[in-house]
């Protein structure tokens, strides 16, 4: 494989965003993945979020470990520098570059041999850290790059290709994201981007810790019929607990639901975000219940998506720290240095 | 009866106690004593891996001449641990000295006749004073304080002084403490023959030096050099490099109004992402380091693999202890040189500087931090638990308010626009090192992907072995520049030429010179380096070239830094002699000189008398 540009020409009529930037301005190189790959859904989700949210491509900083997924970032915004680090990794590296320069917008991308696997201690620490980024996994189940071994977000009994069933019981990394400390915690399906695109867009403007759990069939290695990360299956057995749409500030808020299904929530950039309850009983606010409701639903074999939970008052690393403003990256040795007299001080103590 | 050491400022004193007892702060208290009155010591703390309840001792080398290094042999021995008396009476030199608790008799089987023992009734004197007994626990350090304070002519208002310095604040401690010290004084002046026959005498040995280790160095270098993001995982003996960052950055790193914070430290979940975190800050453009040791770095090396790749700065510090695995975590040693050296699969290699004294690990943070983003890759500062726990009297640090960062080769908004043509890793300067550019610098020009697979010059990923090889090629001729770039060995050569030198680097720097000094005394002379980075500068083989024979001393059983002598210099091995130690304790002079000497012996030209039959 080496790397392949798309022609840059495109159709004059595609529609502009507030930067004058149409979608094309947001995409990478050609994928190489496997055609039909769930990943390349997500990546094309991820372009639409951005151009849609009119953010700058070069305030971006993408960031993977090692696998399919993490191939992904090659594939969507050019513009924006890209990191594609070591296996299982990339949540420290996200941590790193996330202390050094707070103003850029983070979007991790990772798989789930990636973040369950060898990746699962990081993964944990920086959703207590609520490093502010968006944290995608592309989940499809099982190792692709490595040509199909199960994957520690596999089901128990769900088959691999050649028929064996899987002996383990399976991560569920929303719950897990839920469970310590995420303060924006979804789960889509890469087929669906209806509801893809607009938490994506949520997530991207939630200044906290966002995990998205997408269930992104592997074609080559896990779309057979026994797995529950098939097409099929996922299409099949989904309920959307609940969904969130950003709107822009200049938009016109209009209810028009039932009573009591939709909230707003106030961004602090001004926009809104208006969570849509499409369960009856489901508060994505209420951290106990979403638990509740994950755990019971994976017991009868469904997978629950939409918005998990959101704190819509969130903390991050940032605050928890105290830094300042600007970005640390920016400092010189006026703000950084304490100078010749006070280690003439330091001396003094030490004598 | 042997008769007894006479010695002034000239003597080793080493306590022996039970670790969580509070003996490490009084004696640490009597060594800044010796200092206070200009008297050159070396403080040692050998302690064990263990918070309370295990034998601890402290070792102190008091040396007029600035003999600081290690000496074999303990002329004083304050046993403060019944468990350990066996052992602590053995290590005493002939004619030597044994101050004990005599609330409990010493046992006779243990006594020796060639040594004088010193009985102070220590728990019985405090048992009326203090009704705490936590409070007596801890008085109890002092209490032998103040006897030695008596034995030794230690001068009262400097123990007093700082009595008065460490309670500022909390006043009502410093009328107790005073008053131990003052029962430990009044039994030793009317009971015991003082002074011994080995005392101190205040002199003028340090000028203006410092006392303090090296870890609290090497924080405080970061901090004057700039580091903004700290991310590091705890492990003996580096951690309190990192929590002097975090201490003295919470005091001199705030804004104006001192609210905001302009660092972050980072107590990563383990040194994985420690790592992971200082080469994503440093991939954006903020000074980042890590501090760790052997088994920290054993992790690490991965990472350090794609910062060397991908060539991104980052420094580390590893304080080295006696490895392999958990070796001996409280113990020191130089045994991660190798891996430091060429951490990481693959054709790896890394920066590495040497320091020997706290003033060197001060001045080597600020240098780490340009050299690694001037060569935009790790930078490790190799330093060990004897330079890092312990104290040392140091020259004091200095800094110039016109001293810049230097920031390397960044290409900001501007510079892109100016530039023609911009590739991440041309080679435009000829020092096979290229332009970087952070995120979110400009909108249009300067993205590039970052990856540990193989790229062409402008970062796009390829799998041309054509355009691998010309990559790594350029990465070796980076490792040229940076040998051009890092600290020269210092070179001590009189103005006659001698046949054979001597190479040392780190702690083995304060036993070298006495350890040269004894030689010249048996009629052997040498010419004396001590490296201080890695790659090696031209200066480093010219010295071996100009010599027969090289001595290279080390603190490891493998002669490592003898072995990247071989491999990077072509050195023939037989050039090299190794002079190692290992056992977990800091370098003496005397065992430089015995490996010295008995290579001499083993070498001399033999005498008529022994070749003919």
């Amino acid at each position: 494989m080496t790397f392949v540009a798309k022609p840059r020409t495109h159709h004059p009529k595609l529609p502009r965003n507030d930067l004058g930037l149409t979608r094309r301005d947001y995409e990478g190189a050609v994928s190489t993945l496997c055609a039909g790959c769930g990943h390349d859904s997500v990546s094309a989700a991820i372009i639409q979020a951005c151009h849609e949210l009119s953010i700058p491509a070069h305030r971006v900083a993408k960031l993977s470990g090692i696998g399919c997924s993490s191939k992904t970032p090659t594939y969507f915004l050019g513009k924006s520098h890209g990191f594609n680090s070591v296996h299982g990794r990339m949540p420290s590296v996200a941590t790193g570059a996330n202390m050094a320069n707070r103003e850029l917008y983070y979007i991790g991308i990772s798989g789930d041999g990636d973040t369950a696997s060898i990746g699962l201690g990081q993964f944990a620490h920086i959703v207590r850290r609520r490093i502010n980024m968006t944290y995608v996994v592309d989940n499809n189940g099982t190792y692709g790059l490595t040509k199909g071994q199960f994957s520690a977000t596999n089901d128990k009994g769900s088959t691999s290709k050649k028929g064996a069933p899987n002996l383990y019981e399976p991560i569920d990394l929303a719950m897990m994201a839920i469970q310590i400390g995420a303060t924006f915690v979804a789960r889509s399906f890469s087929g669906d981007k209806a509801q893809l695109v607009p938490l994506l867009k949520a997530a991207l403007k939630h200044e906290g810790f966002a995990f998205l759990d997408v269930i992104s069939p592997c074609v080559a290695f896990n779309n057979h019929n026994g797995s529950t990360k098939s097409y099929e299956y996922v299409r099949s057995h989904t309920e959307t607990m609940a969904v969130a749409d950003l709107i822009p500030i200049r938009d016109e808020i209009r209810v028009d639901y039932a009573p009591g299904t939709v909230e707003d929530v106030a961004m602090p950039d001004g926009s809104t975000l208006r969570l849509h309850k499409l369960h009856r009983d489901y508060d994505p606010r209420d951290r106990v219940g979403a638990m509740d409701t994950l755990m019971r639903r994976a017991e009868v074999g469904e997978i629950a998506t939409g918005l998990l939970y959101l704190d819509d008052d969130p903390s991050d690393c940032h605050e928890i720290l105290n830094t300042v403003n600007a970005p640390l990256a920016t400092l010189g040795e006026a703000e950084l240095c304490p100078g010749s007299e006070r280690l003439e001080a330091i001396n003094a103590a030490f004598r | 009866m042997t008769v007894s050491i006479q010695a002034v400022n000239d003597f080793v004193i080493k306590f022996a106690n039970v670790n969580g007892s509070g003996s490490a702060s009084a004696n640490g208290m009597f060594a800044k004593a010796l200092f206070r009155m200009g008297i050159p010591c070396a403080p040692r703390n050998i302690f064990p891996s263990n918070i309370q309840g295990l034998p601890t001792w402290f070792e102190v080398r008091i040396s007029e001449a600035g003999h600081l290094g290690r000496r074999e042999g303990v002329d004083l021995m304050v046993a403060m641990n019944a468990e350990t008396y066996a052992q602590d009476v053995a290590e005493v030199r002939p004619g030597g000295f044994l101050l004990f608790d005599s609330t409990k008799p010493f046992p006779k089987a243990m006594r020796r006749d060639d040594i004088t023992f010193i009985g102070v009734p220590i728990a019985e004197l405090i048992l009326g004073e203090f009704p705490d007994p936590k409070q007596r626990q801890l008085f109890k350090n002092i209490v032998y304080v103040g006897a030695l304070a008596e034995l030794l002519e230690i001068e009262w208002n400097v123990l007093t002084g700082m009595i008065e310095e460490q309670f500022k604040g909390k006043e009502k401690l410093i009328g107790p403490n005073v008053r131990a010290l003052e029962i430990g004084r009044d039994y030793a002046r009317d009971y015991l023959q003082t002074p011994l026959p080995i005392r101190v005498a205040r002199c003028d040995g340090v000028g203006d030096s410092i006392l303090i280790d090296g870890n609290t160095a090497a924080a405080l270098g970061f901090l004057w050099g700039g580091a903004t993001v700290a991310a590091w995982y705890p492990i003996t003996p580096s951690t309190s490099l990192a929590e002097a960052f975090e201490q003295h950055a919470n005091r001199l790193r705030r804004d104006e109004e001192g609210k905001g914070n302009r660092f972050a430290v980072l107590q990563a979940e383990d040194e994985l992402s420690a790592i992971g975190m200082v080469i994503g800050a440093g991939w954006n453009g903020a000074r980042a380091f890590t501090a760790t040791s052997g088994p920290g770095l054993s992790l690490m090396q991965e990472f350090l693999g794609l910062a060397y790749f991908a060539e991104i700065p980052a420094v580390l510090v590893d304080v080295q202890r006696a490895g392999p695995s958990t070796g001996m975590p409280t113990r020191t040693q130089q045994s991660d040189l190798l891996l430091g050296a060429y951490a990481s699969h693959g054709d790896t290699k890394h920066v590495m500087l040497l320091p020997s004294t706290p003033k060197e690990c001060f001045d080597f943070a600020v240098e780490a931090l340009d050299l690694a983003e001037r060569l935009q890759t790790p930078i490790l500062i190799m330093t060990d638990l004897d330079l890092g726990m312990n104290d040392h009297i140091s020259p004091p640090f200095q800094w110039d308010d016109a001293r810049c960062y230097d920031r390397g080769k960044v290409l900001d908004a501007d510079g892109l626009d100016a530039v023609e043509k911009w590739g991440r890793y041309l080679d435009v300067d000829g020092d096979g090192i290229g332009w970087r550019t952070l995120p979110g610098t400009h909108p249009e020009k300067g993205s590039f992907f970052t990856r540990g697979t193989s790229r062409d010059e402008y970062a796009k990923y390829t799998e041309s072995g054509e355009v691998y090889q010309r990559n790594m090629e350029r990465l070796q001729k980076k490792w040229a520049t940076a040998a051009t770039l890092v600290p020269k060995a210092e070179i001590r050569e009189g103005s006659k030429p001698k046949a054979c030198g001597i190479i040392y680097y780190g702690t083995s720097e304060p036993p070298m010179a006495e350890a040269l000094q004894a030689l010249k005394r048996q009629g052997i002379e040498l010419d004396a380096m001590r490296i201080r980075a890695f790659p090696f500068g031209s200066e480093v083989y010219e010295f071996i070239d100009r010599h027969e024979a090289v001595f290279v001393v080390e603190q490891n059983r493998d002669a490592q830094l003898r072995s990247l002598l071989i491999i990077e210099g072509d050195i023939d091995p037989a050039c090299l002699v190794p002079v190692l130690h290992y056992d977990g304790m800091p370098l003496p002079a005397q065992v430089v000189e015995r490996h010295v000497a008995e290579y001499f012996a083993a070498h001399r030209k033999p005498r008529l008398s022994e070749v003919t039959p």
